[in-house]
C-alpha cells in the first residue's frame, strides 16, 4: 500500500507519522533525538512503521470482540518491545565488551571488567521480561532511558562483586550507549514480530484467542508498506539525507498539522522544550504569520525543567502540585535563570510551594502569550501543542489568560499534539504526489 | 563558506579604492598635514567639511569595517571590560574597543586623534553619547548640531531655521577657527552641485529594482553603491564619476536582462522572491546572510537602510546650490532614522507597491533602538495595508554573539515557503471552477 | 493634625491606581475639563495648567501591571516602560486622556510618539523636543517657538485662549510646587530618618496625578507632620541614586535600598517635578521666561547634551557634595540607552572625586530584591568601614 511519512527532528525528540494516500493516519513513532540525525530519523520511522503494523492488525481483526483484540494486541506489543529491547541489549553488551578490550579500559582493569560486563548483562536480560509485563510502569519508553536506569540499578553491586570501581563501568556504559544509539536500527521487523507471536503463543492465557487471530495477524504482517513519499522537518532537518524538495520548515508543518487535527483552528501555540512558536493559519492550513522565540528559555519547556530541578521534583509532578494552589503568587522574573532565585525568595518569605508553582506556571504562559500577541493575537479556534500542553496547571493558566484577554475562544488540546509537525510533514508528502 | 575572494564588479572595486584612499589620507596626516573631523553618516555634512579642507572620519564606517573583518567581537568585549553595558549600541563599543587597541584602520595603520568632532545629532540618540565618550578621550573641540526629529512627518520652519542658525552661528565659525580656513559659500555651492548630480544617478540606480528581473540587490549589493555618497565623497568629482560609472554598469545589466552579481560570481537572474527589507544588515556575517537570500532565489528590490545617510527618492530631495545652508538642514532632517514612524511605514508600503514585492523582511537589530523600537508595529501595519506577508528576524550590527545562522535561516525558509504556499493557494483559486476538482467552491451550474 | 501615615496612605492609593481615578474625578467634576498625559522628563507643565487642563504624568505600569498586549509592540531587548504604557493605552485605562505629550528622552520614547498616533489617531499626540543647543538666540529661539506651537495646540484643544497672565499664574503655581519639592528633599537630606525614601517617593508620585495646588498643600502637610513625628535617628550611609529618571523601579526596590542600610539623600526618580532648579521669572514674557529657564536652570540628565567636557558629571558631583552624600548608586533600567551610555563617564567623574559608587539594573517589574539588598548593603557597609573620616 502507498504511504506517506513525515519526520520531525526536534531538539529533544524525533517524531514520525505515517498516513495512507487518503490522509488517514496509520502510525506514529517517537524516539529521543541523538547526534546522528540519520539514525534518529530511521528509528522514528521504524517506530511509526511498527505502530502502523498494529493498526493493520487491528483492521484485520474487526470480526473479533474489541476486548479480546485489545488484550491480545497489547500483549503482542509488549512481547515485540521485549524482543526489540533484548536485541538492543545484545548490541550494547557486544559494544561494551569491545570497548572494554580497548587500551583505555583493558589496561586499567583487564579481564575483570569484561567479566563484570557479562555478569551485568546476564542480570539485565533476566530482568528485562518484567519490564514489559502488563501493568509495568516506566518513566520512559526510550531504550536509552530504560537501559540506563536498569544499568544504574544493577551496576553497583556487580562492580563491587567484581572488585572494580563503579565509575569504570559507568564510563564504559556512557561510551558504548552513544555508539549503540547512533547505529541505524537493524532490519528484520517481520522476524521480530514472528518471534513475538511465538513468545505469546507460549503463554496459555491467550491460547484460544490467539489461535483464531493468528492468521489475520500473519496476513496483516504480509501487507507490503510502500514508503511512497517522505518529508522531513524540524530543527535538524538540514542534516537529513533528503533533497531540498522534501524538506519543509517546521512552522509550515506545524501549522498544517494543527489544521488537519482541527480544521477550524486559526491560531496555534507550540511550547516546545527549547523554543516556542506562535502560528496563524488560514482556512486551508496555510501559514499567514508566525513568531518564534528561539533564543530565550523563558516561555519554553526548559523553564519548567529548570524549576523542577530547583525544587528537586520530577517534571511530571509540577503540574499536579500546582493545581492544588489556593492563590497564584506573582512571579516577575522574565528570565529563567532568575526564576529559581525568585522561587527561593518566596519560599523564604513563607509562600506555599503549590502557590509559587502556580505563579511560575502563569509566568511561562505569560511569556508565551506575549509571543502570540506579537504574531497577531488569538483567533478562534486556538490550538495548544507541545509538551507543556500536557501540564494541567499550565493549561489552567492559559485558559484564564485567553478568557481575560480574548474572550470566549475554543481551545484545542490533543494528547497526540507532539506529532503535529510530523503530521503536517506527512501531509505535505502526500499532497506532493497525490495532487 | 569558502574563504576565497569575493567576485566584484568594476564599480565595487572603484568604491573600494575610494574608501581605501580616504583611509590612507587619514592615517598619514603627519605627512599631509590635513586636519581630521569625525562625524556621522546620518547628517554627514561632507560638502561643508570639504570647504575647510577637513578629512572626513566616520566612526560608524570604522565599526562596519571592523565587523566585516571579524575584529569587532574582541573590541566589544574590550569595551565591556571597561564598564560599558551589554545593552548598548555595539558600534559604540566596537569603536571604544578599537581605540583601546591602537585605533588601527583597515590599512593597518593607526588613525589619528580627531581635530574636531562634528556631533551631527540626527536620527539617533546614541550619537550624542558616543561623541561625549570620544570627547572624554580626546579632549578635542566638539560641535553639537542638533537636528530635530520630524515628529509630524514634515519639516517645519522652526526646525529648518534652528539648524541653519546653528550652522551659521556655531558650526561654521568653529570650523573656520579650527581649520584656519575662511568659509566660502560659493565653494559649498559647487560641491552641492556635484552632490545633486550624483544623487540623480544614485536614485536612478536604486529605482532599477522595479524591473523584472531586478538588476540590483538593493540591500547587500547596494551597501557598496551607497558607500561613496554616504561617506567622504559626496560633493566630490570622484563621486560624480563613480555614480555615472555605476549607472552605466547597471544599464548594461538591464540591457542584458541580468540579475545582481553575488560574491560567488553568480547572477541571480532567476528571482523567485522579490523582497523589501527594513533595518540595517548584519556586518559580522554579511556574506553568510546574503547567501541565505540568493540561495533561495530571493532578491531585495528596495531597502530602507540605503536611505539612512540620506533619503533621495521618497520626496525627491536634492542638495540645492541655490539654498546651500537650507538644503544642508533639509538633508539632515530628511535622513531615514529621523523620520517619524508613520512616514517610515508609508515609505515601506510604497516600496512594496512600486517595486512589486512579495513581502517585507525586517532585520531587527538588538542594539539599535532607533531602528528597532516599533518595528513590530511597522510589520503589522505594512501587512495590513499591503496584504503581503512580513518576516521578522533578529540579529545585531557588529556583535557576532547575536547572529545565529540556524535561527535566521529557519525563519527565512519558513517565510519563503509561506510565500510559496500563498502563491499556490492563489493559483488554485484563480483557476476556473471546473478544473478545481473536489473544491468546496465548486458551484452548481444554474439552469 | 494629620500624621505622615495618612498622607502616605493617600499618596499610595493614588500611586497604585492604574485607572487614575483621581484624575478621572477631577475631569468629571466640571464640564469641559481636559487631561493631558505626558511621559518624563522635560515637560512644561505650566503650559498645560495655563490652559486649564490637568497634566497627568504617565510613568509606565509599574510592577502590578501584567503586560500582555504591550509585548506585541516591542522586542525583548527594549525596556519595559513603553510596553506597559501601550498596555495602559490599549486596555482603556487612558480613555479619558485628551492628549499625550512625549518629550525627548530617547529613541524608544521618540518612536513611541509615532506609534501612539497610529494606535490612537483621535487623540492629540505631540512629540515635544528640547534643544541641545543652549544659546539664547539659537536653542532658546527654537524652544520659544516650540512652546508657542504647543500653546496654540492647547488653545485649540482646551477651546480657550491662554493669556500671558494665565501663564504667569501657572508659573507661580509651579514655582511654589518646585519650592516645596526642594524643601522636602532638603528636609530629607538633613534628617533622612524623618522622611523615608518610599514616603518621599510616593509623595512625589502623587504630584503626577493630583492638581498642582493640591499637591503643593500635601507636601506642606507632610513636612509639618514629618517634623513632628518621633522617628528614631539612624546612622545609615548617605547615598544619591541616579539613572532612574524614566522607567521607575518597583517600590520594593526603593524600600530594599533603605533596609539594606542606606539613607537616600537625593535621587532622580521624579525629575518630572524638579527638572528646573529655582524659580521661573514671573514678570515679562512668560514664554520667553520658560525658554530662558530651560536653557539656564534645567538639571543635567542623560538625555541632555553637556556642552563643555569639564562640566560633564558636575551636576552629580555637586549634588553629592550639597547633600553630603557618601556614595552614589547607579540604578538604571535594563536596556536604557541614556542611563547606561552615560554611566561610564559619570563613574569616571566620581572616581576623580573619590566618591564611591555601585551600579545595577532593574526593570519596573523586577521581582527579586535579594541581590539589591546584598549589593546596597555591602556598599553601605564598605563605606562605613573603609572610607576616610
Amino acid at each position: 500500500m502507498r504511504t506517506f511519512i513525515g519526520i520531525d527532528l526536534g531538539s529533544t525528540t524525533t517524531k514520525a507519522v505515517l498516513m495512507d494516500e487518503n490522509g488517514a493516519v496509520l502510525g506514529r513513532g517517537i524516539t529521543n533525538s541523538r547526534s546522528d540525525y540519520d539514525t534518529a530519523c530511521a528509528v522514528a520511522k521504524m517506530e511509526a512503521l511498527v505502530n502502523t503494523r498494529f493498526t493493520l492488525f487491528r483492521q484485520n481483526l474487526t470480526d473479533e470482540g474489541e476486548d479480546k483484540v485489545g488484550a491480545v494486541l497489547a500483549a503482542l506489543e509488549r512481547k515485540f518491545r521485549l524482543v526489540q529491547f533484548l536485541d538492543q541489549l545484545n548490541d550494547l553488551e557486544e559494544t561494551c565488551l569491545r570497548n572494554a578490550s580497548g587500551t583505555r579500559f583493558a589496561g586499567a582493569y583487564g579481564e575483570s571488567l569484561r567479566d563484570a560486563v557479562r555478569q551485568l548483562f546476564f542480570q539485565l536480560r533476566a530482568d528485562a521480561g518484567k519490564l514489559f509485563e502488563s501493568g509495568a510502569e516506566r518513566k520512559s519508553d526510550f531504550f536509552r532511558d530504560i537501559a540506563g536506569s536498569r544499568f544504574m540499578h544493577f551496576g553497583d553491586p556487580v562492580a563491587k562483586a567484581a572488585g572494580i570501581p563503579f565509575d569504570a563501568l559507568l564510563s564504559l556504559y556512557d561510551k558504548s550507549i552513544i555508539e549503540v544509539e547512533n547505529r541505524p536500527p537493524s532490519g528484520d521487523m517481520k522476524g521480530k514480530f514472528l518471534s513475538a507471536l511465538d513468545h505469546l503463543a507460549g503463554q496459555h492465557q491467550f491460547n484460544g484467542d490467539l489461535h483464531q487471530m493468528d492468521e489475520p495477524i500473519r496476513k496483516a504482517l504480509d501487507i507490503s508498506i510502500e514508503e511512497t513519499g517522505i518529508v522531513g522537518t524540524g530543527y535538524g532537518r538540514v542534516r537529513l539525507p533528503f533533497a531540498k524538495e522534501f524538506i519543509r520548515s517546521e512552522i509550515l508543518c506545524h501549522g498544517l498539522g494543527a489544521h488537519l487535527m482541527y480544521p477550524k483552528t486559526r491560531t496555534v501555540l507550540d511550547i516546545g522544550g527549547q523554543d516556542t512558536k506562535s502560528i496563524q493559519v488560514d482556512g486551508a492550513g496555510i501559514v499567514e504569520n508566525f513568531q518564534m522565540n528561539d533564543r530565550c528559555a523563558a516561555g519554553c519547556g526548559r523553564y519548567l525543567g529548570y524549576i523542577a530541578d530547583e525544587m528537586n521534583i520530577g517534571l511530571h509532578e509540577l503540574g499536579p502540585i500546582a493545581t492544588q494552589a489556593s492563590k497564584v503568587v506573582r512571579i516577575n522574573s522574565t528570565c529563567t535563570v532568575f526564576a529559581g532565585a525568585e522561587l527561593r525568595d518566596r519560599l523564604a518569605l513563607g509562600e506555599k510551594r503549590e502557590n509559587i508553582l502556580a505563579g511560575l506556571h502563569r509566568a511561562i504562559i505569560l511569556r508565551a502569550m506575549s509571543l502570540v500577541s506579537r504574531s497577531g493575537g488569538i483567533k478562534d479556534e486556538f490550538t495548544f501543542t507541545g509538551g507543556v500542553a500536557k501540564n494541567e496547571a499550565a493549561v489552567r493558566e492559559l485558559r484564564k489568560l485567553v478568557k481575560e484577554n480574548y474572550g470566549d475562544i475554543t481551545i484545542n488540546i490533543n494528547p497526540n499534539s507532539i506529532f503535529t509537525g510530523a503530521l503536517g510533514a506527512a501531509e505535505f508528502a502526500r499532497r506532493r504526489l497525490v495532487n | 563558506m569558502s574563504a576565497k575572494e569575493a567576485v566584484k564588479e568594476p564599480s565595487m572595486l572603484k568604491q573600494k579604492e575610494m574608501i581605501a584612499r580616504n583611509y590612507d589620507l587619514l592615517t598619514s596626516t603627519k605627512e599631509n598635514g590635513r586636519k581630521v573631523c569625525s562625524t556621522y553618516v546620518p547628517g554627514n555634512l561632507n560638502e561643508l567639511l570639504m570647504c575647510f579642507g577637513f578629512l572626513n572620519n566616520l566612526p560608524e564606517i570604522n565599526a562596519i569595517q571592523n565587523g566585516m573583518r571579524k575584529l569587532s567581537g574582541d573590541y566589544i568585549m574590550e569595551a565591556e571590560k571597561l564598564g560599558h553595558s551589554e545593552d548598548v549600541c555595539t558600534y559604540v563599543k566596537a569603536d571604544i574597543g578599537m581605540m583601546g587597541k591602537g585605533n588601527i584602520a583597515p590599512n593597518g595603520k593607526p588613525l589619528p586623534a580627531p581635530d574636531v568632532l562634528l556631533l551631527s545629532y540626527t536620527g539617533c540618540f546614541t550619537f550624542m553619547k558616543w561623541f561625549e565618550l570620544l570627547r572624554e578621550q580626546y579632549k578635542c573641540p566638539t560641535l553639537m548640531l542638533h537636528v530635530p526629529y520630524t515628529a509630524n512627518g514634515c519639516i517645519t520652519d522652526n526646525m529648518r531655521d534652528y539648524v541653519v542658525r546653528q550652522l551659521k552661528e556655531e558650526i561654521i565659525p568653529k570650523l573656520e577657527e579650527i581649520s584656519g580656513t575662511r568659509f566660502d559659500i560659493d565653494r559649498l555651492r559647487e560641491y552641492l552641485r556635484n552632490s545633486a548630480e550624483a544623487e540623480d544617478d544614485l536614485v536612478w540606480v536604486l529605482e532599477q529594482g522595479k524591473r523584472k528581473p531586478s538588476p540590483i540587490d538593493a540591500y547587500f549589493g547596494a551597501v557598496y553603491y551607497i558607500g561613496p555618497i554616504f561617506t567622504a565623497f559626496r560633493g566630490t568629482q570622484d563621486a560624480v564619476d563613480y555614480y555615472r560609472m555605476l549607472r552605466a554598469e547597471i544599464a548594461e545589466r538591464v540591457a542584458q536582462g541580468q540579475g545582481p552579481l553575488t560574491p560567488e560570481g553568480t547572477d541571480v537572474t532567476h528571482q523567485k522572491y522579490r523582497v523589501v527589507t527594513e533595518g540595517p544588515p548584519n556586518w559580522t556575517h554579511f556574506r553568510e546572510f546574503w547567501k541565505m537570500f540568493y540561495d533561495e532565489g530571493a532578491v531585495v528590490v528596495a531597502s530602507t537602510y540605503t536611505k539612512v545617510g540620506g533619503l533621495y527618492d521618497y520626496d525627491n530631495f536634492r542638495h540645492d546650490p541655490d539654498r546651500p545652508l537650507e538644503s544642508l538642514a533639509e538633508y539632515c532632517l530628511g535622513c531615514y532614522t529621523n523620520r517619524n514612524m508613520p512616514t517610515r511605514i508609508d515609505i515601506i508600503e510604497r516600496y512594496i507597491r512600486e517595486y512589486d514585492a512579495d513581502g517585507l523582511l525586517i532585520n531587527s537589530i538588538k542594539s539599535c533602538n532607533s531602528f528597532s523600537a516599533g518595528q513590530l508595529v511597522i510589520m503589522r501595519e505594512v501587512e495590513t495595508r499591503t496584504g503581503k506577508p512580513a518576516a521578522f528576524i533578529e540579529s545585531d550590527l557588529v556583535d557576532p554573539r547575536y547572529f545565529s545562522a540556524a535561527n535566521i535561516k529557519n525563519r527565512m525558509e519558513s517565510y519563503f515557503q509561506m510565500i510559496d504556499q500563498k502563491r499556490k493557494g492563489a493559483a488554485v483559486s484563480a483557476l476556473p471552477v471546473t478544473s478545481r476538482g473536489a473544491s468546496a467552491r465548486h458551484s452548481v451550474a444554474t439552469a | 493634625m494629620v500624621v505622615t501615615a495618612e498622607i502616605v496612605a493617600r499618596c499610595q492609593e493614588v500611586f497604585e491606581d492604574l485607572n487614575f481615578t483621581a484624575a478621572r474625578q477631577w475631569k468629571a467634576s466640571k464640564a469641559g475639563r481636559k487631561v493631558i498625559g505626558f511621559m518624563p522628563v522635560y515637560i512644561p507643565r505650566e503650559l498645560i495648567h495655563a490652559a486649564g487642563m490637568l497634566p497627568l504624568g504617565i510613568l509606565g505600569g509599574g510592577d502590578s501591571l501584567e503586560v500582555i498586549h504591550g509585548d506585541a509592540y516591542y522586542q525583548s531587548y527594549i525596556c519595559r516602560i513603553p510596553r506597559s504604557t501601550v498596555e495602559l493605552g490599549v486596555t482603556g485605562r487612558l480613555d479619558f486622556v485628551d492628549g499625550m505629550l512625549f518629550p525627548f528622552v530617547c529613541d524608544v520614547i521618540r518612536n513611541l510618539s509615532g506609534l501612539w498616533k497610529i494606535l490612537f489617531p483621535n487623540v492629540y499626540t505631540h512629540f515635544f523636543d528640547t534643544p541641545q543647543n543652549y544659546r539664547a538666540d539659537v536653542g532658546g529661539e527654537y524652544y520659544r517657538r516650540e512652546l508657542l506651537e504647543l500653546k496654540k495646540d492647547f488653545e485649540e484643544l482646551a477651546g480657550r485662549e491662554i493669556t500671558d497672565d494665565d501663564l504667569r499664574s501657572s508659573i507661580r503655581a509651579y514655582n511654589e510646587n518646585r519650592q516645596l519639592v526642594e524643601e522636602v528633599y532638603s528636609f530629607r537630606a538633613h534628617q533622612p530618618w524623618k522622611a523615608p525614601a518610599t514616603e518621599v517617593y510616593l509623595l512625589m508620585r502623587a504630584g503626577m496625578v493630583l492638581p498642582v495646588e493640591e499637591h503643593t498643600q500635601l507636601m506642606r502637610d507632610y513636612l509639618a507632620a514629618a517634623e513632628q513625628e518621633n522617628r528614631p535617628m539612624r546612622d545609615k550611609t548617605r547615598v544619591v541614586i541616579t539613572g532612574s529618571f524614566c522607567e521607575q523601579p518597583p517600590l520594593d526596590l526603593i524600600k530594599s535600598i533603605e533596609i539594606a542600610g542606606c539613607h537616600v539623600v537625593d535621587d532622580d526618580y521624579m525629575l518630572v517635578n524638579r527638572w528646573l532648579k529655582g524659580s521661573v521669572a514671573t514678570d515679562g514674557d512668560p514664554i520667553a521666561n520658560l525658554a530662558k529657564a530651560f536653557l539656564e536652570q534645567s538639571v543635567e540628565t542623560s538625555c541632555k547634551y553637556v556642552e563643555v567636557e569639564q562640566r560633564k558629571g558636575k551636576f552629580l558631583v555637586d549634588c553629592v557634595r550639597e547633600r553630603r552624600a557618601e556614595g552614589v548608586i547607579f540604578a538604571a533600567p535594563s536596556f536604557c540607552d541614556p542611563a547606561l551610555l552615560d554611566r561610564p563617564m559619570l563613574q569616571h567623574r566620581l572616581a576623580e572625586n573619590n566618591i564611591p559608587y555601585i551600579a545595577f539594573k532593574y526593570a519596573e517589574n523586577s521581582g527579586q530584591m535579594q541581590p539589591i539588598r546584598e549589593q546596597a548593603g555591602t556598599f553601605a557597609d564598605s563605606i562605613k568601614l573603609w572610607s576616610e573620616p
